[in-house]
């Protein structure tokens, strides 16, 4: 396993962060092929908050897995941080989802019976750190979202908002790229929901982190600095436009 | 890497107690396998070394050479049909094979034995003075038959227990009372003591002894002169009982004029060769149980397949998750695969401990001599290693290779 200094890859800050060139995503349903992406080509520059919005089944969710390296392109180029990653194999793309992506999901995706700390140390573990810069780091990432108190508490014994913010923490402690988050409000009441956004714009706003958001929530795409609209696998709408300011800033 | 196999059995250790029914039940298959294994193989080696022990009561040390077969006409007697040694045969032995510490000799037949108005078929041995010293026997009162009654082929006796039960009332002393053996008169000089069944099953003590002389002479009666029924010879050590036996041969072969292309007209035998019969009966059985064992060793590892295909199910969002945050199909690979070698490798642990139970209860309460190999513990132990390696790789490889969306999405 890599050591985290050798993680820094052919990084070019003239370039963008995010390169995709006409990508196509083909699915066979039975007899019939279904276009989730048409010739999807985009550009994301490093600092960038940006939503991607669009009704279900307009391939919004298919360009996310996509960009998040879970999923590759039937035909077209993605380069991530200057590295052509539809041309990797199964292992340096999970190597790429370790170092430079973040996930936040919907439905938090928590490890189950598993406290907080654990499940944030979980993408350093993967990364092979020794125990305890493992759990220096989640402590950090956890007091980071607030949550220092409670490093030791099970998802079930937390609110929907907190496990979010724990899967915030998670998806920071590898101090990623880009931060994807699919969702992150679907399950959230309106009070955790401005919560979480504020965290993310922090983090967007004091920390450089590209974000990329995926919502149907026009409320919620008001955060980002940057709106897509996708229909039937193709980006409809690119706009930039003034972000929503954040009432109470929940991150210092 | 050592954090990440660490914290991996730490984790597998942790979901095993979460389910601790589940994992008990899942590992019983792999206990009893185990248990039954060991239990087993103790029964199995405690029953060699009996057998063992039994031949070296016999005389580990000791030679028999029976006569060989005859053929008339081209039809083949059996063994000891022949009338081929003889009491030359002994002397010549001792004075050419300087291994041998001792040379005897002795005929038998089933003959009715009388003491009053009692009577009973016993094996009547005519033997050399020697031969007793050969098999070890020892007297329980009285004593053995000596050089001087074989030269004046005396009417003298040596009684075995069960000869002595069934010729005598009990408390009635045998030695220096009078029987007949086909009508000649016999001095009972000593009673043998008991040396039970032999590694056959036969009964060693039912038997009588007198000079091979006298019945040579007035019992058994003879074909030739110096014919003997068989020849005993017993060397120092067991270890030189193989080099022994070929210098036999060679005297032997020399002695009977045989020709290189002929076959032996004799059958050299040793209680060695008699109590590997038995060790390879016992090793045979010691197999088959073994086999059976091992078959529920293999049910164990299939209800630790099955078990972890359940919880591979299960948890297919978390390991959809794992994948988000950057696990390799390896990882998860080798997660599955720890928590399956966890679940037999405790199973092992407990079915070792149950194994040893059975094996003293076993001794304890059926009276069987047991003797636990820590060869046995070691193959069982590998074995449900190898179990927990071999059942959890279809479910590991099964985890490894979900797609991750899909995963992620799985409710």
């Amino acid at each position: 396993m890599k050591s985290d200094s050798e993680a820094v890859l052919p990084h070019d800050s003239m370039s963008a962060l995010i390169e995709c060139q006409d990508l196509w995503k083909v699915y066979r349903a039975g007899d019939i092929d279904v276009q989730a992406l048409c010739a999807v080509t985009l550009t994301i520059q490093r600092g960038e908050m940006i939503a991607i919005m669009g009704a279900s089944g307009s391939g919004k969710s298919t360009l996310m897995n996509i960009l998040g390296c879970l999923d590759a392109p039937t035909k077209g180029r993605y380069r991530l941080n200057g590295v052509e990653v539809s041309a990797l194999g199964q292992d340096a793309l999970a190597d790429i989802r370790n170092r430079q992506i973040g996930f936040v999901f919907q439905n938090f995706n928590l490890i189950p019976r598993t406290n907080a700390l654990e499940n944030v140390q979980l993408p350093l573990f993967y990364r092979g750190l020794s125990l305890k810069e493992q759990r220096g780091r989640a402590a950090d990432a956890l007091a980071r979202v607030g949550l220092a108190e409670r490093v030791g508490h099970h998802p079930a014994q937390l609110s929907g908002g907190q496990q979010q913010r724990v899967a915030i923490a998670r998806a920071l402690v590898a101090a990623p790229a880009i931060l994807l988050a699919d969702e992150p409000t679907g399950n959230l009441d309106t009070d955790s929901s401005r919560d979480i956004m504020g965290i993310l714009q922090t983090l967007n706003q004091q920390d450089g982190i590209t974000i990329i958001l995926v919502t149907h929530e026009t409320d919620i795409a008001r955060y980002a600095s940057r709106q897509l609209l996708m229909k039937d696998g193709q980006i409809v709408r690119d706009e930039r436009r003034a972000t929503r300011p954040v009432n109470e800033p929940v991150v210092p | 890497m050592s954090a990440f196999l660490w914290l991996t059995i730490l984790t597998a250790f942790r979901i095993l107690g979460r389910n601790r029914l589940r994992a008990g039940l899942t590992m019983l298959g792999i206990i009893i396998g185990v248990g039954s294994v060991i239990a087993m193989v103790s029964i199995g080696e405690g029953a060699k070394a009996a057998v063992r022990a039994q031949v070296a009561s016999m005389g580990s040390n000791v030679i028999i050479v029976l006569p060989g077969a005859t053929t008339v006409g081209g039809v083949r007697g059996g063994q000891g049909g022949a009338v081929t040694l003889t009491v030359a045969d002994a002397l010549d032995l001792k004075k050419k094979i300087p291994l041998l510490v001792e040379t005897g000799y002795g005929k038998r037949d089933v003959m009715q034995v009388v003491n009053a108005n009692k009577n009973w078929n016993a094996p009547v041995n005519g033997i050399s003075a020697s031969y007793l010293t050969i098999r070890d026997w020892s007297y329980s009162s009285g004593g053995p038959i000596t050089q001087t009654d074989m030269e004046t082929a005396a009417r003298v006796a040596l009684l075995g227990q069960t000869v002595v039960e069934n010729l005598y009332d009990p408390g009635e002393e045998p030695v220096g009372s009078t029987i007949r053996i086909k009508n000649v008169p016999f001095r009972v000089i000593g009673v043998l003591a008991p040396k039970g069944q032999s590694a056959q099953g036969s009964d060693q003590d039912d038997i009588l002894f007198i000079p091979f002389t006298t019945a040579e002479r007035k019992v058994l009666g003879t074909q030739f002169l110096g014919s003997v029924g068989a020849l005993f010879a017993s060397t120092d050590r067991s270890e030189d009982l193989p080099e022994a036996v070929e210098s036999v041969r060679e005297v032997l072969r020399t002695r009977h004029r045989l020709q290189s292309e002929q076959a032996d007209d004799f059958t050299i035998r040793t209680q060695v060769d008699i109590g590997r019969v038995q060790e390879d009966a016992s090793q045979t059985l010691t197999a088959m149980m073994f086999a059976i064992a091992s078959i529920s060793l293999v049910v164990g590892g299939i209800g630790i397949m099955n078990i972890l295909l359940v919880s591979v199910t299960e948890r297919t969002r978390e390991i959809g998750v794992r994948m988000a945050v950057g696990a390799t199909r390896r990882h998860i690979l080798m997660q599955f695969l720890i928590e399956a070698m966890t679940l037999s490798l405790v199973g092992g642990v407990l079915g070792i401990v149950l194994g040893v139970l059975g094996a003293r209860t076993t001794t304890i309460f059926a009276g069987w001599p047991t003797i636990i190999s820590p060869q046995a513990i070691l193959v069982a132990f590998v074995f449900s290693v190898v179990i927990g390696l071999f059942f959890g790789l279809y479910p590991a490889n099964k985890a490894a290779h979900l797609n991750p969306i899909e995963a992620l999405r799985y409710e």
